[in-house]
């Protein structure tokens, strides 16, 4: 391997024809920067993709009720109800596997009238009522203050979380304010936290206009009782939400005197499987990637196996004279093999190089100009560059096996008298 | 050295064979230097060929230096011809990207012999055919008969038992020739077995022993009485 009359050899054969040997190269560099960029260009939609799921926590499914589609134990078809705080209770005896179990209900602010009052400000939020385990599944940062705490809910203070949104909207620049009060539907809150979220998508700033009050004392304020407009479930990690759905669903039809064949009286929402669709998603987008790069790649790989060809009929007398002069032709193969696999290697090199350089300067344009929708971070692995050189060595060296082949397969006589 | 028993080569070409060799036998002593001469398809080329292990007869024995070449798969050829074969060839065959030294040294890089010592084997041998001040030169910036001579030390640089020359001055004017032959007396005259294949008489009275080749037959062999190449230069 490291032997330098070898070596001499490999660069002198290699130089000897410049311009031959940088247009093969270039197809091995074309092939091996395409795959890069493929790569890494798939890499930075999936990142932005998935940072518009946010940090929520994505084991998880969003359930609520509609009316009952069918007559069941006397009650009649087209009624509606609610789920009770209760069933939130069953469900964690019941099932499972289960994280959180988080009820909720919601003001809606959103495109309806103004709903809060702070001064002579006023603004249309969401209000939602909620339990402190929300955070774990609908993950924020607590910029000052605190969230919600098991005290808020069994006390059912009135305190209000604020997000960075409403706090630009009713506050002055520079106003403190914790401790401060906001007037929700005629009801006193007093602001203990603001948060910020870290979504990238389009309603990011929607979801920085939110304000979170305890469960409780929502439902005394807004005159809920014990109903519970949805619920948030998530499971435990290493078990599929989207498996236990049913039976969860089953246990609230039951509990709520629905008939178990009414689908359409309980509406959810499996934030997993969507997730595992863009998942998939990306699988695809990474073989396609994959599939054309390769291709691509074997193109150049291709030339190179071509000129090697070329190269050994050149020398085809020269591997005469020095296989009468006694070289073992399995040395011959092995020059031919090595000059192959250093050719498509160097280039490919080369093309791995400019592509991390190309990758490089996307990043740096993209973090000058500010986020892109659904691209971020464009990027490929060390686990995928030390995969494209195997691919490399491999490919140089069917490239070089058939020429190798050719170059021996010649007997020494006929080739002697080649000119 | 060498022995030769009812060797046979044919060629096919096309539908019919070429019988090119019909039963040779002769023997090589050590020390000797045989001219085998004949006109173009007389066979002399092929039996050089057979010689040299670079083909192989239909039929027959041959045997060098007691071992018995039959059977050779070309790992084995080469490593036989290395060690027993140096080649003279009538285009010289030097390796155009390697200068002369490193063409010398080729047959003991394939020894594995180490970088230092094969260079110095190669420009003492470089300096036996007195070509030392041309060691790091091209072969395209050598003479015909320089070439020849580098040719030469390369085929004794593995210090083969048999030389082999297939026309050695076949490309070469007179007085280079006689040059070229002038070497290959002195080599003979250390004790080398040489085999030179020619169609030149005066060349082939250089020599200590005349086979003359025709239809692949041997017609004729004698031992002559040599003429000096250094009488001519």
């Amino acid at each position: 391997m490291f032997n330098r009359d070898r070596w001499k050899e490999i660069l002198e054969v290699l130089t000897s024809n410049w311009f031959r040997t940088v247009l093969t190269a270039f197809g091995v560099f074309w092939g091996i920067l395409i795959l890069i960029i493929l790569l890494a260009a798939g890499k930075g939609l999936e990142n932005g993709i998935k940072a518009d799921f946010g940090d929520i926590a994505t084991n998880t499914m969003f359930m609520w009720t509609r009316s009952t589609t069918k007559s069941y134990q006397g009650l009649p078809k087209g009624r509606s109800f609610e789920f009770k705080i209760e069933d939130v209770q069953t469900l964690k005896e019941n099932i499972p596997h289960l994280r959180f179990i988080s009820p909720r209900n919601r003001l809606s602010g959103f495109r309806g009238g103004s709903n809060v009052i702070r001064g002579l400000k006023t603004g249309a939020y969401n209000v939602y009522g909620d339990y402190p385990e929300i955070i774990n599944q609908d993950p924020m940062t607590v910029t000052s203050g605190r969230f919600l705490n098991q005290n808020d809910i069994r006390e059912k203070r009135k305190i209000a979380i604020i997000g960075n949104g409403v706090k630009n909207d009713l506050y002055e620049k520079d106003e403190e304010v914790l401790g401060t009060y906001i007037k929700i539907q005629g009801v006193n809150f007093m602001v203990v936290g603001t948060y910020k979220k870290n979504s990238n998508d389009g309603d990011g700033e929607e979801a920085q206009k939110e304000i979170f009050v305890p469960f409780t004392t929502f439902s005394q304020a807004f005159n809920r009782g014990n109903d519970v407009g949805w619920m948030a479930i998530t499971a435990h990690d290493g078990h599929s939400i989207s498996d236990l759905k049913e039976s969860i669903i089953n246990k609230v039809k039951a509990k709520r005197k629905v008939h178990p064949e009414d689908d359409r009286a309980i509406g959810y929402f499996d934030l997993y499987e969507q997730y595992n669709r863009v998942e998939s998603l990306f699988g695809a987008m990474g073989f396609i990637a994959y599939f054309v790069g390769i291709l691509v790649l074997l193109s150049g790989i291709i030339g190179v196996s071509n000129i090697m060809l070329i190269v050994v009929k050149e020398r085809t007398k020269e591997i005469g004279i020095r296989r009468a002069l006694g070289e073992d032709p399995w040395s011959i193969k092995k020059q031919i093999l090595m000059e192959s696999i250093f050719l498509t290697l160097i280039s490919g090199m080369a093309g791995i190089s400019f592509g991390a350089l190309f990758i490089y300067a996307v990043n740096a344009l993209l973090d000058a100009n500010g986020p892109v929708d659904m691209f971020l971070n464009p990027s490929v692995s060390l686990g995928v560059v030390v995969g494209a050189l195997v691919i490399l060595i491999i490919s140089g060296l069917l490239a070089g096996f058939i020429p190798a082949q050719s170059a021996i397969k010649v007997r020494p006589i006929d080739a002697l008298r080649t000119e | 050295m060498i022995e030769i028993k009812d060797l046979h080569k044919s060629y096919k070409m096309g539908s019919n064979s070429l019988h090119v060799l019909k039963g040779i036998n002769f023997s090589v002593k050590e020390g000797e230097l045989v001219a085998i001469m004949g006109s173009s398809g007389s066979g002399k080329s092929t039996l050089l060929n057979i010689l040299g292990m670079l083909d192989e007869a239909n039929s027959g024995e041959y045997t060098l230096d007691g071992v018995p070449i039959k059977d050779l798969n070309e790992t084995k050829a080469a490593k036989y011809r290395n060690k027993f074969l140096g080649f003279v060839f009538q285009s010289f065959n030097l390796i155009n990207y390697k200068n002369a030294m490193e063409n010398v040294a080729l047959p003991l890089y394939y020894q594995k012999m180490g970088r230092k010592e094969r260079q110095e084997k190669a420009l003492k041998y470089l300096g036996q055919v007195g070509l030392t001040e041309w060691a790091t030169h091209l072969p395209n910036e050598l003479s015909g008969g320089q070439k020849q001579r580098v040719a030469i030390a390369r085929a004794m640089a593995a210090e083969p038992k048999v030389l082999l020359a297939d026309e050695p001055t076949g490309a070469l004017d007179s007085t280079t020739s006689f040059e070229v032959m002038d070497l290959i007396q002195k080599i003979n005259d250390q004790g080398n077995t040489i085999l030179v294949v020619t169609h030149e008489d005066d060349i082939a009275h250089m020599c200590k022993r005349i086979v003359h080749l025709k239809d692949g037959v041997i017609v004729k062999d004698e031992k002559v009485k040599q003429v000096r190449a250094s009488e001519y230069v």
